[in-house]
């Protein structure tokens, strides 16, 4: 019997550990009792909806359940599938009034419009044939029937798609480029290594699509005459690539890969070349030096990799969401492309949205969409009532942007002119407890351990600012510190190799930018306005508040709280440690910190 | 050492691997991640071991174990605990896990406990994001962690 409903368990790495395996093995268990042949049970990539998971989705009624247990499984198939009525407990609705909320209706979606992330979530990504289903492979047909090399870059740059993995260069000219070199050899490279902390946009592509991906290298190589591509992941990625080597023996088996594509007399192989954990392999030459089992040091550029690059020779490199892209562009045209987004850049983007959000995870929306839309529409807002702070784009490599910009849309433009950079699509939200200049050295000191050391302006200039920033945050700093910030981190935009040491300094200028007073405050009063900085904070007992119930004694693990039972307590600030626990653990707000 | 003896006798797995790759360019990384996943750190015998079979100077190999951060030199312990330090984390706490399991293990990052049990590690993003903060313990995640819950995480190793 064919199948009539489905039920979706979102296998990404987020729901998976809380049991979606489980989930999974008890609904299929389940719908084996009840004899209900019509439904099939798919695992599919991740949906998106990270925060609230794990995550089940039903078709065709479009239900979504939130927040699931393995336990839930016999409750949902007998109340829904079988007897029609949905398990209203389960459901996802931002305001709990337990309607039943259609998986579009959701406000987390309804922003959204998905390219990259067209088959996650819906298809089981081990499956080639579910692939194929949703017009997989329609592009390398297309391409390989239909359309010489030219009409595939007349086709990218009708369409005006740019990298996506940080810099935005057009990519119809990076193929163009490598397509045009004379060589005996080339090569095509899908940059998996996603570094950056905070963003698991290709993570969720690879995981749920991979088969968009080897498409699209196979559609490169036809396009620029190469035999041979590489993916080159995050050892830290292994579902992603099993999931990848799975893909690329179903579609060599269908001759979808391998000698003779499809029959005609162009053959193309992919294989998988494993990081080890370097941010800096991000970029470019360091990514092909690793490829050819080197330390990732990037070199001077030119030569672009698209004339020397993998063992010498033309290499293409793209990253896995420009990749995800190219299929669709072929088939639906450049021109119905370029419609999606906004003048400057064309198309969709993904971004991770993360840290004080209610509804973390993976979104896709076009290009335009304001930040505004993206935190409080799709977002939900920040949780715990507090106010909004900035956002941080690009990584280490990109800045914050006050409240005041919310309304910006994002581009590549509007981001750079804002001080940040759109980088790989990791969107990191900070409220008021967040301190603007402990995360500048959060991202300084990541960038700092990641250095190869190769130039000195980045060796030294890096631990140099790191330095000034620690000096800043315990108290210590002086006025002339924030000129030497700046000073250096100019200096190091211009002068460094590669872009890690340019970049490098962003987080620090753009922190600078919008919020010089929080730098002040630690400067000047020696006092950190987020409560953040531990060398510049104390502990305190309000007497009125203090009912003496000893708990915060009891839990100090340094024993300074002195006090008798029903006396109010004190804290002796020689010896406190500041850990916080006395003000995590005291039931009268009578600790509070200064 | 005893025990360094048994370690430095290769799978068969790995020595198929190793012939498999011998002959392909720019074999170093995946060769060593391989050894890598069968002794969770490149022990100097092994590297030396690698040296020869590959005939690649050790200097060679040393310049790359130290340059990435995955490959370690020293044995982490049998349950490495590895802290996720990403930016989301950090912002949620990711710190003062890393504090508390030190002081509930009584060891600092990158140490081993006495009985070889525990170890800590602080790591780069592992892309669990939504779950912030996050620690990963051979491969199982938990997350939406608290001091509080560390407790709960380690029970579930202190028997096995």
């Amino acid at each position: 019997m064919n199948p009539e409903k489905f039920i979706l368990v979102c296998n990404g790495a987020e729901c998976r550990n809380p049991g979606a395996e489980e989930i999974y093995n008890n609904l299929r268990h389940e719908c084996s009792i009840h004899n209900a042949d019509d439904v099939q049970v798919i695992r599919t990539g991740c949906l998106g909806f990270c925060a609230h998971g794990p995550v089940v989705k039903t078709l065709p009624d479009e239900t979504l359940y939130a927040g699931v247990t393995p336990e839930d499984a016999a409750e949902i198939v007998e109340n829904h599938i079988i007897n029609g009525k949905k398990v209203e407990r389960l459901l996802y609705n931002k305001n709990e009034s337990k309607q039943n909320v259609k998986v579009d209706n959701a406000d987390f979606y309804q922003k959204q419009f998905r390219i990259v992330l067209r088959n996650c979530g819906i298809i089981d990504p081990e499956n080639i044939e579910e692939y194929i289903a949703r017009d997989g492979y329609a592009a390398l047909e297309k391409v390989v029937f239909d359309m010489n090399p030219d009409d595939i870059i007349a086709e990218l740059k009708s369409a005006g798609l740019r990298g996506r993995g940080g810099a935005g260069f057009p990519t119809w000219m990076k193929w163009n480029f490598t397509k045009q070199v004379e060589s005996d050899e080339k090569f095509v490279v899908c940059n998996a290594d996603e570094g950056d902390p905070g963003a698991y946009m290709d993570r969720g592509t690879l995981e749920g699509d991979p088969h968009s991906i080897l498409e699209a290298m196979t559609i490169a190589g036809y396009c620029i005459g190469a035999k041979k591509g590489y993916i080159y992941i995050r050892a830290e990625y292994p579902l992603a690539i099993e999931r990848l080597q799975k893909g690329m023996e179903d579609s060599r088996a269908l001759g979808l890969l391998g000698d003779n594509i499809l029959g005609s007399d162009f053959s193309f192989d992919i294989e998988i070349r494993l990081g080890a954990g370097a941010f800096v392999c991000g970029e470019e030459t360091a990514l092909i030096a690793s490829i050819e089992g080197e330390r990732g040091m990037p070199k001077p550029r030119p030569p672009f990799p698209s004339v020397k690059g993998v063992w010498g020779k033309p290499t293409l490199i793209n990253n896995v969401e420009t990749w995800a892209n190219i299929p669709v562009i072929i088939t639906r045209g450049g021109e119905w492309f370029s419609k999606i987004g906004t003048e400057d850049s064309r198309g969709t983007k993904v971004f991770a949205l993360t840290g004080k959000i209610r509804n973390s995870g993976l979104v896709e929306v076009p290009m335009g969409t304001t930040l505004r839309e993206i935190v409080y529409d799709i977002g939900g807002g920040i949780p715990g009532d507090k106010a909004f702070k900035a956002v941080q784009t690009g990584g280490p490599s990109g800045g914050v942007i006050p409240a005041e910009y919310l309304d910006t849309p994002i581009d590549y433009i509007h981001l750079k002119e804002l001080g940040s950079i759109m980088g790989s699509g990791g969107m990191i939200i900070m409220d008021e407890d967040d301190c603007m200049v402990d995360v500048a050295k959060f991202y300084l000191g990541f960038s700092v351990d990641e250095s190869c050391g190769k130039c000195s302006p980045c060796r030294i200039g890096g631990r140099t600012l790191y330095n000034i920033l620690e000096k800043i945050t315990t108290g210590n700093g002086e006025l002339e510190d924030i000129e030497k910030l700046k000073t250096i981190g100019k200096a190091m935009q211009t002068a460094s190799l590669c872009g890690l040491g340019q970049t490098a300094p962003n987080p620090i200028l753009s922190t600078l930018k919008y919020f010089e007073d929080e730098y002040l405050a630690h400067i000047k009063n020696h006092r950190c306005p987020s409560k953040k900085c531990k060398e510049l904070i104390s502990f305190h007992i309000l007497a009125d508040k203090c009912v003496g119930c000893t708990i915060c004694a009891k839990n100090c693990p340094v024993n300074v709280i002195d006090g008798a039972v029903r006396e109010v307590h004190t804290i002796d600030q020689s010896g406190c440690i500041k850990c916080g626990k006395c003000f995590e653990v005291c039931k009268f707000n009578a600790v509070f910190i200064k | 050492m005893a025990s360094d003896i048994k370690e430095l006798t290769f799978s068969q797995e790995l020595v198929s691997f190793i012939e498999e790759w011998k002959g392909k360019p720019g074999n170093l990384i995946m060769i060593l991640h391989k050894v890598h996943e069968e002794f969770s750190y490149i022990p100097r015998d092994v590297a030396k071991k690698i040296s020869e079979m590959l005939e690649v100077p050790l200097a060679k190999i040393y310049g790359v174990i130290t340059f990435y951060h995955y490959f370690k030199l020293t044995k982490p312990g049998k349950f490495n605990i590895q802290v996720c330090m990403g930016t989301a984390c950090y912002l949620k706490g990711g710190e003062d896990i890393i504090q508390e399991l030190e002081n509930i293990l009584g060891i600092g990052i990158n140490q081993v406990t006495d009985d070889g049990k525990f170890s800590i590690e602080a790591v780069r993003c592992v892309g669990c994001c939504g779950l912030a903060p996050v620690a990963v313990v051979n491969g199982k995640v938990f997350g939406s962690l608290t001091k509080d819950k560390l407790s709960e995480v380690l029970a579930e190793y202190e028997n096995k």
